[in-house]
């Protein structure tokens, strides 16, 4: 359950960093880029920054949708005393 | 500008401060045992914790620091938004669950899980405090900056006050009371916040042409001048201080200097030429203080300098735009004319030295796209190490997140690691939405007309005054309630690294229950009297700069021993150790010789300094990475430590 909750944050974490690293990408070698207006009057720098938002909630709702199968997660078995 | 305190924002104050303590007091009776002084006996309901989680990451820098860049710069600082906002996606599907499993206090004891070694306890308890203690500099400096116009008292008052608070609020009952003011201050700040937004949305822009309504003058070119050419006579000035400047100086009939900038535009009528009047702040040998040649009040009425903000003109002439939506609100603004203003220093041969600030008319569309402010001008340089300061700048923000101590202790508040999961969660949501708003706070407060030109740190706060007084007051409170959540809990970060694995684990100290929360109390106070004095000490110092270092510091020392504990089952203790203080010491080290730091902290001439950009990041990130897989290769084998592996290497 570990090893599958921890499959399924990786998927979702390189499904935004592709989003993030878009981002910061366009923005640092196209910047004029940011400055087009898909919509007309908000440019793609507002909606891409917006967009990043969304989605982190997005993706943050869809992992604790599918990671919910576990249930109540009493994983002291597995749990190491970390202090003395 | 002049900031009157008002009789409602003290009441308002004291009614915040005062609900604070009482709430810390109540909880405190319940809180005895160091599992509930460190981690509120795991028993905080995971939405409460969520909240939480935004009270305590939204800190003076989210709020005053971030409006603040927006409304002087535009855009920009909706970067930092961004990357604060997705550094929870590392913390949520990377950090969360595995920290919840592992540790039980502190962010160490995550890390030392499998090797129970003192040398990690160390290296990662001092990083701890190195990253909670540059993170609390700009929180204390921010306490002061809000509490001088807000109560009228000094800066040092100030983060005396919040210093004093906060090690109430942290003794009394450790983390139940600081989750519950983190809850409180997450909720109102957030919710203050969607307030404001509404009431920006609803007052729409207006066009303040060339801001007379706000007492500054202009002239236009040439039509006053032939007039009345009696009214302004140029000064000219071969050399000295003025010569090689862009500003034009004139004499007014009363006698006085007035300074301006020319600004050409076109309209349906043919082109016009506005000069426009510059504001000046000259500080005298003798220390007096001149705004716009008088002598500088400190009373309503006196001189100061005018409040600024203003739109210059609205798309097809509009003087009104009546309410917007969220979107017609950018689209307006895109087309729109917005004064910013920026400033040049200037010194005089008496010794005194002027800063002239001097509007800059910008389209809306520049105003809105990335890349106007100095530190993000890189983007648009050809050179590509400018290119790098700001990839730095923003792998920094996505790793350092899931690196603060005082967030990683969050996750020890909850039950289980579903709830871990589910309060991160909560946590995107609330923060998410709060840095939405920012845009919007931010844009509304470059366009009201209450800015005050000489600190961006004032936005939002001056914001909700433009909205009224009482907004004022409340929106003040909540900003200072921000600082006390923050602070309370990386002070209690702080005095759980001392307690847990300084004292407990690298020293050996045998300590029973009611000892360690007898030595974290103790910890608490020494951590926040030295929040104090650097707080006083560093009044200056510009309060999103520091969180910066911070986010860098962090990011380079504990990420990477964070991830491969995870994920690269040959991970030694020696790896992390090193790991952990290269990361720190390398991050550190390439702060204090970068040319920000030469320029803003030394005085320093900024070619000067020793590291081709400011950001660590994208260098001492990946240099962790490699320190700890290569120590890692090397001590592989030895991995089974018997509890005094690992040195102590420092």
């Amino acid at each position: 359950m570990e090893t599958r909750n921890a499959r399924i944050g990786m998927v979702l974490f390189g499904v935004y960093l592709l989003l993030y690293g878009g981002f910061v990408l366009i923005n640092a070698f196209s910047p004029a880029t940011m400055e087009l207006t898909p919509i007309p009057g908000v440019n793609l720098a507002i909606l891409y920054g917006f967009g990043l938002i969304v989605a982190a909630l997005l993706l943050a709702l869809l992992y604790g949708w599918l990671c919910r199968e576990d249930g109540p997660n009493s994983d002291a078995s597995d749990s190491r005393e970390g202090g003395q | 500008m002049i900031y009157e305190p008002s009789a409602i924002a003290v009441v308002i104050f004291f009614i915040f401060v005062g609900i604070t303590l009482g709430l810390s007091f109540y909880l405190g009776r319940k809180a005895q045992s160091s599992q509930g002084y460190f981690a509120a006996h795991g028993q905080i309901p995971w939405f409460v914790n969520g909240v939480a989680f935004a009270g305590d990451y939204l800190s003076a820098a989210s709020f005053l620091g971030i409006c603040g860049m927006i409304a002087f710069y535009g855009y920009d600082g909706f970067l930092y938004s961004i990357g604060y906002l997705a550094g929870w996606i590392v913390a949520l599907f990377v950090v969360a669950e595995p920290m919840k499993r592992l540790g039980k206090f502190t962010f160490a004891d995550a890390l030392d899980a499998k090797f129970q070694s003192r040398g990690i306890k160390l290296a990662a308890g001092i990083s701890t405090l190195a990253v909670s203690i540059f993170y609390l500099i700009p929180q204390m400096v921010g306490a002061g900056v809000l509490v001088r116009p807000l109560l009228g008292f000094p800066h040092w008052v100030g983060v005396v006050i919040v210093g004093a608070v906060v090690i109430i609020i942290v003794v009394t009952a450790g983390m139940v009371s600081t989750t519950w003011v983190q809850f409180l201050k997450g909720s109102l700040l957030v919710a203050f916040s969607a307030v404001l937004t509404v009431m920006i949305l609803n007052r729409g822009f207006q066009s303040e042409g060339t801001g007379e309504a706000l007492g500054l003058r202009a002239i236009q070119k040439p039509d006053d001048f032939v007039n009345e050419p009696a009214k302004w006579t140029p000064i000219f000035e071969a050399d000295g201080p003025w010569a090689d400047t862009p500003f034009l100086r004139y004499r007014d009939e009363s006698g006085a200097d007035a300074v301006f900038t020319q600004y050409e535009f076109d309209t349906a009528d043919g082109r016009q030429t506005w000069l426009l009047e510059a504001q000046t702040l000259t500080e005298k040998a003798n220390g007096d203080i001149f705004v716009n040649g008088q002598l500088k009040g400190d009373k309503k009425g006196e001189p100061e300098l005018h409040s600024v903000g203003h739109i210059f003109s609205l798309p097809d002439g509009k003087e009104n735009t009546g309410p917007l939506g969220p979107l017609s609100f950018f689209s307006t603004l895109q087309e729109s004319v917005v004064v910013l203003w920026g400033n040049q220093k200037l010194s005089m041969a008496d010794g005194s030295k002027t800063t002239v600030y001097f509007q800059k008319p910008t389209p809306g569309s520049q105003v809105l796209r990335p890349g106007e402010h100095p530190r993000f001008k890189g983007i648009r340089s050809d050179d590509p190490i400018d290119k790098l300061n700001f990839l730095s700048l923003m792998l920094a923000l996505f790793c350092g997140t899931a690196s603060l101590p005082h967030i990683l202790i969050r996750y020890y508040t909850v039950k289980d690691a579903a709830s871990a999961r589910k309060s991160t969660i909560v946590g995107i949501a609330s923060i998410g939405f709060f840095y939405v708003l920012t845009l919007y706070l931010g844009l509304g407060a470059m366009t009201s007309g209450w800015m005050d030109v000489t600190t961006s740190n004032m936005a939002a706060p001056l914001l909700a005054r433009s909205m009224g007084e009482w907004l004022f007051a409340v929106i003040s409170a909540i900003a200072f309630t921000t600082v006390l959540g923050t602070v309370s809990g990386l002070i209690l970060a702080s005095a759980g690294a001392v307690t847990h694995d300084l004292v407990i684990s690298f020293f050996g100290i045998k300590l029973s229950d009611s000892d360690q929360v007898r030595v974290a109390k103790l910890a608490s106070v020494v951590v926040g009297a030295i929040a104090i004095v650097l707080g006083i000490l560093f009044e200056d110092l510009n309060v999103s700069y520091l969180v910066g270092w911070a986010f860098s510091v962090a990011a380079s020392a504990n990420l990477p021993s964070l991830i491969m504990l995870l994920f690269w089952k040959r991970t030694t203790s020696q790896g992390i150790i090193a790991a952990v203080i290269v990361g720190m010491v390398s991050s550190l080290g390439w702060i204090l010789l970068s040319a920000d730091t030469f320029a803003k902290v030394y005085g320093l001439p900024a070619e000067d300094a020793l590291t081709p950009f400011s950001q660590p990041g994208i260098v001492t990130i990946p240099l962790g990475f490699l320190t700890l897989v290569a120590v890692s290769l090397m001590t592989d084998g030895t991995a089974t430590s018997d509890g005094t592996g690992g040195q102590p290497a420092v």
